[in-house]
């Protein structure tokens, strides 16, 4: 059972990531990868959610593990951090690593302290 | 010589790419059914390897470390194939690299294990292990498309031989 809350959870998290990539880079044209850092901060925060409710554990397999682990990637980070830094953009690229860390763990801390206000 | 086509920017979209432009306007299901049935591919690999190789409050995450820095490596190798090896491919990226690595990869179960480290009362580990996950990642990536680059001129310089 616990599987099929992961898939179900992934196979939404997965999509919505693409989708989401898409819709940010249609209306914002940059080299900086603002897609990525964008699904990776709001997974980062709605997992801190998660991990500080007293939630049973269906919610985390489908939310938790299957959706925000799917639309989060560490893969399309590191790759387009690569390609920044093969293009000569070193700036960009350290921009990137320190924005998804700091942003990505603020959110996190953000979600949990919220969790632990209301629930 | 074909004219190299210059890798893209981002794994997942990078609308400067006509082919991943116009990907979705035919009709996206393919593209979409693919990326799902990728993640679910992905999502249960991670989630295996975290029921195999559980670790303790306060101990390093080693299987989440594992899954993020091979990941790296694969989509390194990936995106050498997918530009070099068998361009026009129209799922091969959405189900592999977009759906099975992205996942199977993940940053925010990343982030709140830090968090948890500090929670644990081991800071000194939370950090640690954001820092050595962001080098074997970028470590990763590189060797893995450095490597695949390597094994592609090969094959073409064995090929032009002949």
């Amino acid at each position: 059972m616990t599987w099929l809350l992961v898939a179900v959870g992934a196979a939404v998290g997965a999509p919505l990531r693409y989708l989401t990539d898409r819709l940010i880079q249609s209306r914002h044209d940059s080299v900086f990868p603002w897609g990525t850092l964008t699904v990776n901060v709001a997974g980062s925060l709605l997992l801190g959610v998660v991990t500080g409710l007293p939630t049973d554990s269906a919610v985390a397999a489908l939310v938790g593990t299957g959706f925000c682990g799917a639309l989060t990637t560490y893969s399309t980070f590191s790759y387009e951090t690569l390609r920044l830094l093969q293009d000569g953009a070193l700036f960009y690229a350290m921009v990137n690593v320190v924005a998804s860390l700091v942003a990505g763990f603020g959110a996190a801390a953000l979600g949990l302290v919220v969790a632990q206000a209301f629930g | 010589m074909s004219e190299r086509v210059p890798a893209p920017m981002d794994a997942d979209v990078d609308l400067h790419v006509p082919a991943v432009r116009t990907q979705l306007r035919q009709s996206p299901w393919p593209v979409l059914a693919s990326i799902s049935a990728g993640g679910v591919c992905g999502a249960w690999s991670r989630y295996g390897l975290g029921l195999l190789w559980p670790h303790p409050a306060g101990g390093f995450p080693w299987a989440t470390f594992v899954i993020n820095v091979s990941g790296c490596l694969l989509i390194g190798v990936l995106m050498v194939i997918v530009s070099e090896v068998l361009p026009g491919r129209r799922l091969l990226r959405p189900f592999v690299g977009v759906g099975v690595l992205g996942g199977y990869t993940t940053f925010s179960t990343y982030v709140v294990d830090a968090h948890k480290a500090v929670a644990a009362g081991v800071p000194q580990l939370g950090l640690l292990y954001l820092a050595v996950t962001v080098v074997g990642a970028l470590l990763a990536v590189w060797a893995g498309t450095v490597t695949m680059s390597g094994l592609v001129r090969w094959r073409s310089a064995r090929v032009g031989e002949r």
